[in-house]
C-alpha cells in the first residue's frame, strides 16, 4: 500500500516536472525565436538626409566609440553639435571644409575625409535617427 | 522502483537536453548584447567597412558591465580609469567639474530622485543642461516622469545615449524615510 502511493505520488512529480520541462523549452524555444532580432548598438546615430540621394550610403556614427576617446562636452559644447538627432544639417562640403566631423576627421585627431566607405557604411533606405539600445529604442519609443 | 528509476533517467536526460539549451540561448543573447556590425541591421554587410571597423564586442566587454544600454557602466568605466576620454580638444576651453547633489521630491510613491552633479559634469560641460533645460535653482523645472519617457529633460540622454529609463532605481535611489538633511 505504502509502496503504491510512493509510485503514485512518484508518477505525480515525473508528471509535473515533465510539464515543468516542457514549459521551460517552450519558452527557451520562445526566447530562441526572438534572439536572431537584428539590434544595432545602443545610440548609434543614423545620418542620412542627403546621402542616399546623393548616391552613397547613410552614415552611421557610432557613440559608443567615440564616448571612449572624448567626453560628451567635446562634441556638444566645444564643438557645438546640437544634442538631437537630425538637428546639425551637414554637407559633404562642410565636412571637408573641416566643420562637423571634419573638425576631427582632418588627418590629425582622426583620420580623414579620404575614407568614404568608414563613414558611409549603412543599409541603404534608412531614416535618419538615433537607434535605441536594448529596452527603449530611444524617446519617442514609449 | 524499476518504472521511477527509468523515467528518472530519461527525465535527466530531457534536463540535460534542456540546460544545453539554456546555455545556447543565453550565449546566443550574450551575443546578442554586443551584435556583430554585419548584423546589426544598420550597417551594409556589403560595405568594405563592416570588415575595417571595430566590432563593439571588441571594445566594450572588457569594460565594466552593465545590464542594459551598451552594457557597459560608463561612469565607473571613467571613475575607475578603464578608459580616459579627452575633456577638450583646443587648449582654451574651460573644463568645470561640480560636485553637488540635488534631491528632486516629486516622485509620488516612488523612491527620491538624487541627481548627482559630479558625474555629470565629468562628462558634459553645465551649457549643455543650464539653462537650456534645467534652471539652477533646485525645484524650479517642473520635471515630471512623463516627459522624461517623451524624451524631455532628464530623457533628453538617458533612453538615448546613457543608461535606459528602465533602470528606474538609478535616478529613485533615496527611499522616502531616508531622505538626508
Ligand atoms: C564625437 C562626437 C560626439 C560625442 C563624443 C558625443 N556625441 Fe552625442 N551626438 C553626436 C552626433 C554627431 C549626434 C547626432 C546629431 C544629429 O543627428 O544631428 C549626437 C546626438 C546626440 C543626442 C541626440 C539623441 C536624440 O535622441 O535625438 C544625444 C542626447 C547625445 N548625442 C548625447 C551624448 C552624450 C550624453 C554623450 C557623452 C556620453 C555624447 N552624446 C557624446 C556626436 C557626439
Ligand atoms: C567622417 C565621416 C565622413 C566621411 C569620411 C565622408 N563623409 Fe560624406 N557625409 C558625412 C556626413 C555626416 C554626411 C551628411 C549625412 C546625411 O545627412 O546624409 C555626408 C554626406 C555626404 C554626401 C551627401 C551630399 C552632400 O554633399 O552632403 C555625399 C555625396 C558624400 N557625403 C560623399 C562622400 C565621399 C565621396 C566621401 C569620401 C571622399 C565622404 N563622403 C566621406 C560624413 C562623412
Ligand atoms: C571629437 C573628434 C571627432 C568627431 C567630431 C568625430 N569623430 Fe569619428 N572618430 C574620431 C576618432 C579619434 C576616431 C578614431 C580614429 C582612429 O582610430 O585613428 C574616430 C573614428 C570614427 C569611425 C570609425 C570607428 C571604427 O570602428 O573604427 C567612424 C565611423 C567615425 N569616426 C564617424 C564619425 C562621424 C560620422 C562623425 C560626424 C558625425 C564623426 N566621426 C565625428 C574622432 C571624432
Ligand atoms: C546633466 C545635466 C546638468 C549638468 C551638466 C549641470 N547641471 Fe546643474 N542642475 C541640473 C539639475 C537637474 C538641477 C536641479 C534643477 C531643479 O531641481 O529644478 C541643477 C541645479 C543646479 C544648481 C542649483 C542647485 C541648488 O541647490 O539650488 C546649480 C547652482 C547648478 N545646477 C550649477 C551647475 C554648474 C555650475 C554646472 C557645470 C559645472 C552644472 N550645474 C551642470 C542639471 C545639470
Ligand atoms: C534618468 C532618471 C530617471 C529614471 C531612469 C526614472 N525616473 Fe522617474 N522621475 C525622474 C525625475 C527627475 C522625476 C521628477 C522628480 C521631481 O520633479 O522632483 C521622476 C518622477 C517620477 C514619478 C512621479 C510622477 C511623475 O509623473 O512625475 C514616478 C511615479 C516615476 N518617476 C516613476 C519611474 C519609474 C517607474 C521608472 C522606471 C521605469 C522611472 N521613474 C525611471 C527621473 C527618473
Ligand atoms: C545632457 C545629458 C544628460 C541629462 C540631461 C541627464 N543625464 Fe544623467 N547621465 C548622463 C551621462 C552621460 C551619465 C554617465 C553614465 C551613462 O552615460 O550611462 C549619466 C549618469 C547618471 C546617473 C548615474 C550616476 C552614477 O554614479 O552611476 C544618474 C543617477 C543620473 N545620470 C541621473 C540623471 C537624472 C535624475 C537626470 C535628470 C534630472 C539626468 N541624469 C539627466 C547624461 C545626462
Amino acid at each position: 500500500m505504502k509502496i503504491t502511493m510512493k509510485i503514485l505520488l512518484g508518477m505525480i512529480a515525473t508528471i509535473h516536472q515533465t510539464i515543468q520541462a516542457a514549459v521551460l523549452t517552450v519558452i527557451v524555444a520562445l526566447l530562441f525565436v526572438e534572439a536572431p532580432v537584428v539590434q544595432a548598438e545602443y545610440a548609434d546615430v543614423i545620418l542620412n538626409k542627403r546621402s542616399e540621394r546623393e548616391g552613397m550610403r547613410p552614415v552611421i556614427f557610432p557613440h559608443w566609440f567615440h564616448r571612449i576617446r572624448f567626453r560628451c562636452k567635446v562634441c556638444h559644447h566645444e564643438l557645438g553639435f546640437e544634442m538631437r538627432a537630425g538637428a546639425n544639417d551637414m554637407t559633404m562640403e562642410q565636412i571637408t571644409e573641416g566643420k562637423f566631423c571634419g573638425m576631427c576627421h582632418d588627418g590629425e585627431v582622426a583620420w580623414s575625409v579620404e575614407n568614404c566607405d568608414l563613414c558611409h557604411s549603412g543599409r541603404r533606405g534608412l531614416e535618419s535617427r538615433i537607434v535605441g539600445g536594448h529596452e527603449t529604442l530611444g524617446p519617442g519609443a514609449w | 522502483m524499476v518504472l521511477h528509476k527509468h523515467t528518472g533517467r530519461r527525465l535527466g536526460l530531457k534536463y540535460s537536453i534542456l540546460g544545453i539549451l539554456m546555455l545556447w540561448a543565453t550565449s546566443v543573447f550574450a551575443a546578442g548584447s554586443w551584435t556583430p556590425l554585419e548584423k546589426d541591421g544598420i550597417h551594409d554587410p556589403e560595405s568594405p567597412a563592416v570588415r575595417v571597423l571595430q566590432q563593439p564586442r571588441e571594445a566594450l566587454s572588457v569594460l565594466p558591465d552593465d545590464t542594459a544600454g551598451n552594457m557597459v557602466h560608463w561612469v565607473r568605466a571613467l571613475q575607475e580609469g578603464y578608459i580616459n576620454p579627452r575633456t577638450n580638444i583646443m587648449p582654451e576651453t574651460k573644463i568645470e567639474v561640480l560636485d553637488l547633489d540635488v534631491i528632486m521630491p516629486e516622485t509620488s510613491e516612488m523612491p527620491l530622485v538624487l541627481f548627482p552633479h559630479r558625474q555629470h559634469t565629468e562628462w558634459l560641460d553645465c551649457s549643455n543642461c543650464h539653462d537650456k533645460i534645467f534652471k539652477q535653482k533646485a525645484g524650479e523645472t517642473p520635471v515630471n516622469m512623463f516627459a522624461v519617457l517623451q524624451g524631455e529633460y532628464c530623457g533628453q540622454c538617458h533612453g538615448a545615449v546613457s543608461f535606459p529609463l528602465t533602470e528606474c532605481k538609478r535616478c529613485h535611489s533615496v527611499p522616502r524615510n531616508k531622505v538626508p538633511r
